[in-house]
Parts: C-alpha cells; structure tokens; sequence
C-alpha cells in the first residue's frame, strides 16, 4: 500500500551532534505520500533533534533530506560540517514543511488571524482577501473561528495549538512535522489537538508526528520509528510493533508508558 | 516673601520663549541619537568580534562619563584640531546649537542602544523558530517579529531615556544655547530670585515630560492589546472554561 505512493519525503543517514554528545548516529526515513508516520522515543533519543534536521532548524553534521524529489543542497565548511549551501532554497523548503511546535510559538503580537495569514502573505506573497477567507475557513476546521481576533495570551494551550496547526496548513505544506504537539498540555486539553491530528491524518496528509501519545501512534499512524540513542531500535507497522514483534526495548518503553497512563 | 505675580508672568513668558530651543534639541537628538543606537545595536549583537568590541566601547565610553564633560569635548575640544577646523563638518561643529546635538545624541544612543539590546533578548527563540519554519527570509523575520517584540519590550525603558533626554538639554546652556534652563540662569544673574525662577523653569520641564510620558504610553497601550485583558476580566479562566465546553467526547478513543 504505501510503496504506491511517491516519495513525499526523505532523510538520508542524518547525523548530528552538540559538542561532544553525538545525539543522532545516522538515522533514514523515508515517507511516502499520506504516510503518517509516528516517531517515538525516551527522552534524550534524538527524536524532535531528528525532526529538527529535516526543516534545518539544526544543520545536520552528515546526511541528506529530499522533499519531493528535490535535495537541500548541502556545503561543506572548512570544519568539515555542514552548512546550508542556498539560503533561498532553505526558505522555500521550509515554507513546504508545516511544523508544529511543542511550545506552539504562536507569534504574540499578532491575532488567531493574522498569525495564519502572515505566512502566506508575506512568504507566499498570496492576495490579502484569498489569505483571509482561507485562513477562516481553516480556524473553523480547527473550531476556532470565533477566536480569530484573540490574541495568544487569550487563548488555553490546546487552542493555541490548534491555531498552530491551522498556522502551518495555511501554507499548503507537502508534509506537516508535529515535534510534540501535546507534550506541554493538560491532560484534558490532548484530546481536542489529538481530534484535529487524527481529522489531517484521515485527509491523507503526510504527517511525521514525535510524540508520547501511544494512542495516536497506534491507531492513527500506520508507521511508527523507535529512536534509542540517536539510532533507530525498531521500525515497522503498529500493529506489527504493538503486537511484539519488535525489540525488547520498545516493549520496555511501551509498558512503562503504560504503567504511567493508569496511574 | 510676598508673590510677586507679574514677576512670575513674566519670568514664564520668558522661559516659553526658549521652548522651542529645548524641544528642538530633543527631537534632534532623540531622532538622530535613536538612528544611531540602532547602527550601535546592530554591532553590539554581531558575531564578528571586532564590531561587537567597537559597540561595547562605544557603550562603556559614552555611558560610563559625564555627559557634560562629553559636550565640553565636543563643543571646546574638537575645534582644537586644525584637521576638524578644516572638515566639512566644521560649519556644523563651529554651532553651539548643533554640538549640543551632537553630544546628546552621541550619549542617548549609547543608552538607547543597550535598551534595544534588553528588548532583542526578550524575543521567545520560539517564535523566531515559528517563523524561520515557515520559510521566512532572516530579513521578514527580523521586520515582521522581531523588530515588533523588541519594540514592545524596549518601549517602558525607552520612555525613561526620553525623560532623561529632555533634563539633559539643561546641559546645553553650558554651551551657550539658550535654552529653558539658560534663559532661567539669564534672569537669575540679572535679578537674584533663584526661587521663582527655577520653580518656573522645572514646571516646564515637568509639563514637557508629562507630556513625553504619556505619549510613550500611550503608543505602548495601542501596540500591546494581547497583553491586556479582555473586557477586564481575567481570561486565562475564561479561555479554560470554553476550552473544556469545545473538548470533544471520542478524544478519549484516541487517547486510551
């Protein structure tokens, strides 16, 4: 089924380090269209660093990231590392690659509406009134149209979140990367970021998800990527992977979720 | 000591007059010394070590001494140089009016420019990252969210330095620009009622800052809505509770 589909997405044997803590060790991932795909790990095992390299918010040390076909050309520095050899086609990646943020980052001077038209305005260069109907018809799908001139102080975490996410969709992206998109919220306030995730997922949208939710992982993605120690422990379908067919590690780390969702 | 009320009319008529001197020096040197905090600013927060050193110099010197001594530099020690008597910035530099300019501005960016500098800081690295992720050119990001943060966040501080700016134009008088304090020092010497006359003089300079206060806050009100609260309710509270009416009931399905 997923072999059909073109490649939407690639990362090639990315490595990267911070001093002298080599946090990701060559890690590959490919995803085709509609895939969605669940990145999971403890703490520490490289996995939002990973889905940083992919939109350069952290220069890989090694490695090659492919969005549709086209790859982020890389230079070598004199140090050997890498660096982002065309500035401008970082930004027109970048612009192809919604992200969602742990913290949210909704821009704080802008309204609900204007921090999901500023990107298409200002990057895409979109007409104002396009920019806007657009972006109120993503706050609905989102349930946030009657917040749109709140500002983000104003709103609970779960709904910044959502704003986020209509912020990223605003943009059309090929694929949309969630770096823990429910980690910083309350318990009660998951469940309506989660609805929305599920919503683009079930659309057929390309989605890399790190995240903690075992249920999103299970039942909603239909690949999951095990990270320990900046290496990839186990790869494969949820329901092979749920199911045992996978490395004691990752039925360590699922059980001890486990345990920690009945308490 | 009796009122003397035609005196006093008098006295302010007077010091009015030397307004528009005064305000002149500070618009001046507020316009001229804002431009260059921000040249000052941008080197301070360089990477390249020989920019940074320059700013942080600049900051130390032009902080860290008298502001009179720095005028008295400009006004009676730069026309010491036959190389500057000669430059085309003499004709400039030869005024006593625009070297006060000079030095107030040279001063105000040195002040102006650390307060940006707290205002840059202040930024959340995460929105930068929010816009970078979205594609965003460094200089869209620089005009579109970093430049309306720091502003935000520089505004409370740079309102002082404004106050301060307006005192410090009583130093030109010292380099016979006759200005409010000047005049008021003109009808001392020629009267002997210091009193009067300088209750009169800091009453405008009070007036003028009034003024500059409530300007600035009034600036920093319209700009920062999404600090305030709604309705003057607190809305932290009301947000959770639409938040908990909106929460959908199969989340739990995908959360189990």
């Amino acid at each position: 089924m997923q072999t059909s589909a073109a490649i939407a997405l690639s990362a090639t044997n990315i490595h990267k380090s911070f001093g002298d803590a080599h946090v990701l060790k060559g890690i590959s991932l490919e995803a085709h269209q509609g895939d969605v795909i669940s990145i999971l790990g403890a703490s520490g095992s490289g996995k939002s660093t990973f889905l940083r390299c992919i939109n350069l918010l952290e220069t890989p040390d090694e490695g090659e990231v492919r969005l549709a076909g086209e790859t982020i050309e890389m230079k070598r520095a004199r140090d050997g590392r890498l660096h982002p050899g065309n500035r401008k086609q970082v930004d027109r990646i970048r612009s192809q690659l919604g992200m969602v943020f742990q913290s949210f980052n909704l821009w704080s001077h802008m309204t609900v509406l204007q921090n999901v038209t500023e990107g298409p305005l200002r990057v895409q260069k979109r007409a104002r009134a396009e920019c806007i109907e657009e972006a109120e018809q993503l706050l609905t799908k989102v349930g946030l149209y009657d917040k749109r001139d709140a500002y983000p102080a104003h709103l609970s975490g779960g709904q910044q979140q959502r704003v986020a996410i209509a912020r990223a969709l605003a943009m059309h992206p090929k694929v949309m990367l969630f770096d823990e998109p429910t980690s910083a919220l309350d318990p009660e306030l998951v469940g309506e970021v989660l609805r929305v995730m599920r919503a683009l997922a079930e659309e057929g949208r390309t989605m890399l998800v790190v995240t903690h939710e075992m249920g999103f992982a299970r039942h909603v993605s239909n690949r999951v990527m095990f990270l320990h120690q900046g290496q990839v422990d186990a790869e494969g379908t949820p329901e092979d992977l749920f199911n045992g067919r996978c490395s004691e590690r990752f039925q360590q780390f699922v059980s001890s979720h486990h345990s920690r969702a009945a308490n | 000591m009796t009122i003397d009320f035609e005196f006093l009319g008098d006295t302010l008529s007077k010091l009015l007059a030397a307004v528009p001197t005064t305000l002149g020096l500070f618009f001046a040197s507020l316009l001229a010394g804002g431009l260059l905090s921000l040249v000052v600013v941008a080197m301070r927060v360089s990477r390249h070590w020989l920019p940074n050193r320059f700013a942080r110099g600049y900051i130390l010197v032009f902080r860290g001494s008298p502001l009179m001594i720095q005028m008295f530099l400009v006004y009676y020690g730069l026309g010491q140089f036959q190389a500057i008597r000669d430059s085309f910035a003499w004709p400039i530099l030869r005024a006593p009016y625009a070297c006060a300019i000079v030095s107030l501005a040279l001063c105000t960016a040195g002040y102006t420019a650390e307060i940006i500098r707290g205002g840059l800081q202040s930024v959340p690295h995460g929105q930068i990252e929010a816009a970078l992720a979205c594609g965003m050119s460094r200089w869209t990001v620089l005009r579109r969210i970093i430049a309306p943060i720091t502003l935000r966040h520089a505004l409370p501080a740079y309102s002082t330095e404004a106050v301060l700016l307006i005192k410090s134009t009583a130093l030109a008088s010292l380099v016979t620009v006759w200005e409010v304090t000047g005049v008021a020092q003109q009808i001392i010497q020629r009267t002997y009622r210091t009193m009067e006359v300088f209750i009169c003089a800091a009453l405008i300079y009070l007036v003028l800052n009034f003024i500059v206060v409530r300007a600035l806050g009034m600036l920093e009100k319209k700009l920062s809505p999404h600090l305030r609260d709604r309705n003057g309710a607190a809305p932290k509270k009301a947000a959770r509770q639409v938040a908990n009416e909106a929460t959908v009931p199969d989340a739990h399905q995908i959360d189990s």
